[in-house]
């Protein structure tokens, strides 16, 4: 079970988190401008890293705020948390 | 007990303190300080049990978790009847209970000893191969290979002790107090870490606690009297916590780990009361140390599994330690020095040894010739080829091994022994390790897997790390620690050690014997029959991965998962492969390391804590009022309220029936309700619901639809306007918190620009909803200041108001399609209110209903639930509630999905009414919906989603969802059930008051 560096908390256990899915996808701001590929683009296709991966986390049972989280998921190190909005730390 | 088999020298054995215990059905007695297993052997009993498939007699095999054999069933007949018990763990108390199991009629003559001799026939796989065909027997076969598979019995009735959990933080946490166990503890300790050790065992000390060898001594000291000296010093140190009779159970990332401790085990029942009988720990530590020892191998021959036949380092445990001999003549068999200390021990007291077989041709090392001194006779380069004796070992055949140790040569001889020791070496116990995510390698010298890549902060040291002689084993852990935690060492300046043993060692695998193979019973796991010949077996049929082999063949799945014979089996599969060691992968150890009480891991999540559920304000009355409940998410609502003798289907029908004649009372309590505030929470509204909430004036209320954005229905709900800047909004009741988390999410990634604040306020308020023709008169007879009239209080409107002083909420909303309103209190004055509402209507026959007479109404009204009408395949369109999606708003969640080429299909599936032909025929909610029962395969079109019979229609009706059901109105479909075809009219889903005249009828 991870150790999650909450950006707003600080060190927790994983069970107080949820997961949500990759990072930095911004919904469009006028999704009425786009064809039914680029909507689906948006809609469906997630990227599924064996390595490196950006994910959305949200401390559900704590401060309930959403922070992204930078995750090797071959073997679950955590490389970096970080608030909304800010640029990922690491590439 | 016999006098011959107990050396009355052990420290750890309390003389003084005879303990009587039953085994199966007969008295022994033992001492404090005796496990089960060390008793029964003082009382000369070997055999305890039978295996698995071959019923063959089992005896005890070792002395700690690893046993295979000696698994017993503890508590018999009582409400903490235990099954799969090793005996070696069990520490024995006053009035332990105990009996063989996987027997009958006992252990000493067992039908089932039969299978022994059907074993020719009965192959690796046989049951996969056997049972196969026909496959309509399948469930014939089931119930006798049912019947004859587990060991043991579960208890019957509910468990009587106390289980709990507890977290524990440490900066370091040591597993293992064996030697390295001990140092690295009080090295941490010592340089200022918060830490924690851990043992399974009762004591400290590990296996060097009875070494009393001259052949080890550690600063010209015994072993033992070092060690003792240091676990005194470190049970006084106040950074070290020490937790004996704890096992750790497994080894996840980031250091965390589960430990079971254990309590009151050891304890006389008596004095087990109100007492935690074992703890799950959940230990999250900065670093770990492991130091779990090693497991010594046993030796792969035939007929190596009779009672009689231990580990040597078992044999000498239970001299030294327990100061009980497990035999009067034994014979010690081994490819390595480790049984040279057993025959120390063994000759210290003086207890006869008939001979030591030793694969080895050449052995040179101190100890063993101080052995060879003792006149005991040592056959060099020899091996057991097979053993005699049913129920307990009595011979020996042995034979001269060829040089490539591929055969055995000469005359066979045969040697008496009433008990015999084996060691193939030993296997470190990298269980942990690997669990953690850690990757082993394999040492080519002495044929062992040991720790390579640490996925944590954590090291291995000791023997679980392959150091197997003293001197290195304190070298390395020095050195270990010393870097692992970054500190001088000032603990120990000089250690210098003695020890007379050398590592040589003649590994086998499967040791050749006279006979065939396939004439052989060479048990590479005991606990579940699978003999080197199984393997062989596997890899002829084309099994290679270990994995499959393991399964195909039940190689280390019993309950001691294969700790002493998965690595013969890795050798034997590499061997007949002709590949490398770990080529074929090798088992993945899995938590737990040695099993769980289901109590250890429920804690204290039993009984009403097993699933908590939260009760509405007015739950107490509901009870009082002879309510059925049903579950909804967490929540208990009431469901029906029977009256006399009605069964659910007449209360349903009353309750409608009043709701709609007169009156009735609803307790709408769980409803989500959310608090939103801020500038911008207009505008917030419109993102998220798919109507327009610009325009809604304050103290109106609106009915919202709220979607993914995929476009599929998510939620809905009525939405109050309380003031400019705040609104009230109500979800369903399933979807409360899923619903504050999507919006929170939408609002704190995707528009954080926006100035709204989101509470959740469900718990807040109790909802009393009132409907009914004679709604009106009640609620102006319980808050009688309040106009009520249409004009000052119009439908979908809202009004603060005042019932005894208590500020309070009134909604005029419906769900049901009748004049209604909905009373929001203080929740802890909901009960009071409701009372009032009942009082008030007692005229007018008030009548509570539930939840199922709620869907009744609603249904009759065409008025969806979300959860059952619709499945997250429907959107708005789909359930014909076009009117409530926004042709002007730009964009909301879901917008651009609902003209996305899939969603507008004609063909989806549409939600329709459905009538029956017979109009006292109910459908069966869930029941398909085809077109044509001809066509092969049947197409199905759609299926029924709610269905009541209405006792205020004097009809059937029903809510579906069929595909293309838009333009099907009034088309005849079938309901095919089992045993008749049911006909039904495709109609419009609103069946009642379509025009909305009980609404708005001036009352």
């Amino acid at each position: 079970m991870f150790l999650i560096n909450c950006p707003f908390c600080g060190e927790r256990e994983q069970s107080e988190f949820k997961a949500g899915g990759e990072a930095h996808i911004v919904r469009p701001k006028q999704p009425t401008e786009l064809s039914d590929d680029e909507w689906a683009e948006y809609l469906f296709m997630r990227k599924n890293i064996k390595g490196v991966q950006f994910e959305r986390w949200n401390h559900v049972h704590g401060c309930r705020k959403w922070f992204n989280m930078v995750r090797d998921t071959s073997n679950d190190q955590i490389k970096a948390v970080y608030k909304m909005g800010e640029k990922p730390p690491v590439k | 007990m016999s006098n011959n088999l107990r050396f009355k020298t052990s420290k750890f054995i309390d003389e003084t303190y005879r303990v009587s215990f039953k085994f199966n059905n007969k008295t022994y007695f033992g001492f404090k300080g005796d496990t089960l297993a060390s008793a029964l052997l003082a009382n000369g009993i070997h055999l305890v049990g039978r295996s698995f498939k071959y019923h063959r007699p089992r005896g005890i095999m070792t002395s700690g978790s690893e046993e295979p054999n000696a698994i017993i069933q503890l508590h018999d007949n009582s409400s903490r009847t235990e099954p799969n018990v090793r005996a070696t763990e069990v520490e024995i108390y006053e009035g332990l209970v105990a009996s063989s199991q996987n027997c009958w009629p006992s252990v000493n003559f067992d039908i089932g000893g039969i299978n022994n001799l059907l074993s020719p026939v009965l192959p690796a796989g046989f049951y996969y191969k056997t049972f196969m065909w026909p496959a309509s027997f399948w469930e014939k076969y089931e119930y006798f290979i049912r019947k004859s598979a587990g060991l043991g019995k579960s208890p019957k009735v509910a468990d009587p002790d106390i289980y709990e959990h507890k977290y524990i933080h440490c900066d370091v946490l040591v597993i293992g107090a064996g030697i390295s166990g001990i140092m690295a503890a009080k090295m941490a300790a010592k340089n200022g870490f918060k830490t924690l050790l851990v043992d399974e065992k009762s004591y400290l000390g590990g296996s060097s606690i009875y070494d009393n060898s001259e052949f080890s001594k550690i600063n010209n000291q015994i072993t033992s009297s070092w060690l003792e000296k240091e676990i005194n010093e470190i049970s006084k140190l106040e950074n070290l916590e020490i937790k004996i009779r704890t096992s750790v159970a497994a080894f996840h990332g980031y250091n965390f780990l589960l430990a079971r401790e254990n309590l009151t085990d050891h304890l006389p029942i008596n004095q087990r009361e109100n007492k935690v009988r074992q703890r799950l720990l959940k230990i999250r530590a900065k670093k770990v140390i492991t130091a779990t020892g090693s497991i010594e191998r046993p030796l792969i021959f035939d007929n190596n599994d009779r009672p009689g036949i231990l580990l040597s380092s078992a044999i000498k445990k239970y001299i030294d330690l327990y100061g009980v001999a497990c035999g009067e003549n034994n014979i010690l068999f081994t490819n390595n020095d480790t049984a040279y200390e057993t025959a120390m021990s063994l000759i210290q007291r003086g207890i006869k040894i008939n001979a030591i077989i030793d694969n080895r041709e050449q052995i040179d090392s101190k100890i063993s010739y101080e052995v060879e001194k003792n006149n005991i006779e040592i056959y060099k380069g020899y091996t057991v080829v097979d053993t005699y004796g049913y129920k307990k070992i009595n011979k020996v055949s042995i034979m001269k091994l060829s040089k490539d140790g591929q055969t055995v040569i000469g005359d066979k001889t045969k040697l008496n022994c009433d008990c015999l020791g084996v060691s193939g070496g030993w296997t470190p116990a990298v269980h942990l390790f690997t669990q953690s995510g850690g990757k082993l390698k394999f040492r080519e010298e002495d044929q062992v897997f040991i720790p390579s890549v640490y996925p944590s902060d954590q090291i291995s040291v000791g023997s679980c790390n392959g150091d197997f002689v003293l001197e290195e084993i304190i070298r390395n852990t020095l050195s270990s620690i010393k870097k692992f935690l970054d500190i001088d060492n000032s603990e120990y300046k000089t250690v210098e050690t003695i020890s007379g043993l050398n590592q040589s060692k003649r590994n086998i695998w499967l040791l050749p014997s006279d006979k065939s193979i396939g004439k052989t019973k060479s048990f590479v796991d005991y606990q579940n029959d699978a003999t080197a010949k199984d393997i062989k077996l596997a890899l002829r049929e084309g099994f290679r991965s270990i994995e499959h082999v393991k399964r195909y063949t039940t190689t280390g799945m019993g309950t001691d998962q294969g700790k002493l014979g998965n690595m013969h089996a890795l050798g034997i599969i590499s061997e007949t492969a002709g590949t490398k060691m770990g080529e074929h992968g090798t088992t993945t150890f899995r938590p737990p390391y040695t099993p769980l009480t289901f109590g250890t891991i429920v804690g204290r999540n039993v009984g009403e804590f097993f699933d908590i559920f939260r009760r509405t304000p007015i739950h107490d009355w509901h009870v009082a009022n002879n309510a059925e409940f049903e579950n909804v998410g967490q929540w208990k609502r009431a469901w029906y309220y029977p009256k006399d003798n009605e069964n659910m289907h007449q209360a349903v029908q009353r309750e409608s029936k009043a709701a709609r004649d007169s009156a009735g009372i609803l307790d709408a309590s769980t409803l989500g309700k959310i608090d939103i505030q801020g500038t911008d929470a207009s505008e917030f509204l419109n993102r998220v619901y798919t109507n327009a909430w610009s325009k809604l004036a304050v103290g109106k209320c609106r009915y919202g639809l709220m979607l993914n954005e995929d476009g599929m229905v998510y939620d809905d709900g009525v939405t109050t306007r309380l003031g400019e800047n705040h609104y009230i909004m109500t979800t369903t009741t399933g979807g409360a918190a899923n619903v504050l988390g999507k919006l929170e999410d939408y609002l704190q990634t995707e528009w954080p620009e926006l100035d709204v604040y989101l509470s959740s306020v469900t718990d807040h308020y109790a909802t009393i909803s009132v409907c009914g023709p004679n709604s009106k008169k009640i609620v102006s007879k319980v808050i009688p200041d309040l106009d009520l009239s249409d004009e000052k209080f119009p439908h979908m409107s809202f009004k603060n108001a005042k019932i005894d002083n208590i500020k309070c909420r009134v909604m005029r909303i419906s769900f049901t399609g009748e004049h209604s309103y909905e009373i929001n209190i203080q929740a802890n004055f909901g009960k009071s209110v409701w009372e009032k509402c009942m009082e008030a209507g007692k005229d007018f026959n008030i009548t509570p209903y539930g939840t199922e007479t709620m869907h009744l109404l609603r249904a009759e009204k065409g008025f969806i639930i979300v959860g059952q009408d619709t499945d997250a395949t429907l959107t708005p369109i789909d359930l014909q509630m076009d009117w409530i999606v926004s042709k002007k708003k730009y964009d909301f969640i879901g917008k651009r999905s609902l003209y996305r080429s899939d969603t507008i299909r004609e063909d989806r599936k549409q939600l329709v009414g459905l009538l029956t032909e017979n109009p006292e025929e109910v459908l069966e909610e869930g029941a398909q919906i085809v077109a044509d029962i001809k066509k092969s395969p049947i197409e199905m079109l759609g299926h029924v989603t709610s269905s009541y019979y209405s006792p205020n229609l004097r009809k059937s009706i029903a809510l579906g969802v069929v595909k293309g059901g838009k333009n099907m109105l009034g088309q005849k479909l079938i309901i095919p059930m089992e045993n008749k075809n049911i006909i039904v009219t495709v109609a419009d889903p609103v069946f009642l008051d379509k025009e909305g005249e009980r609404l708005n009828a001036k009352l």
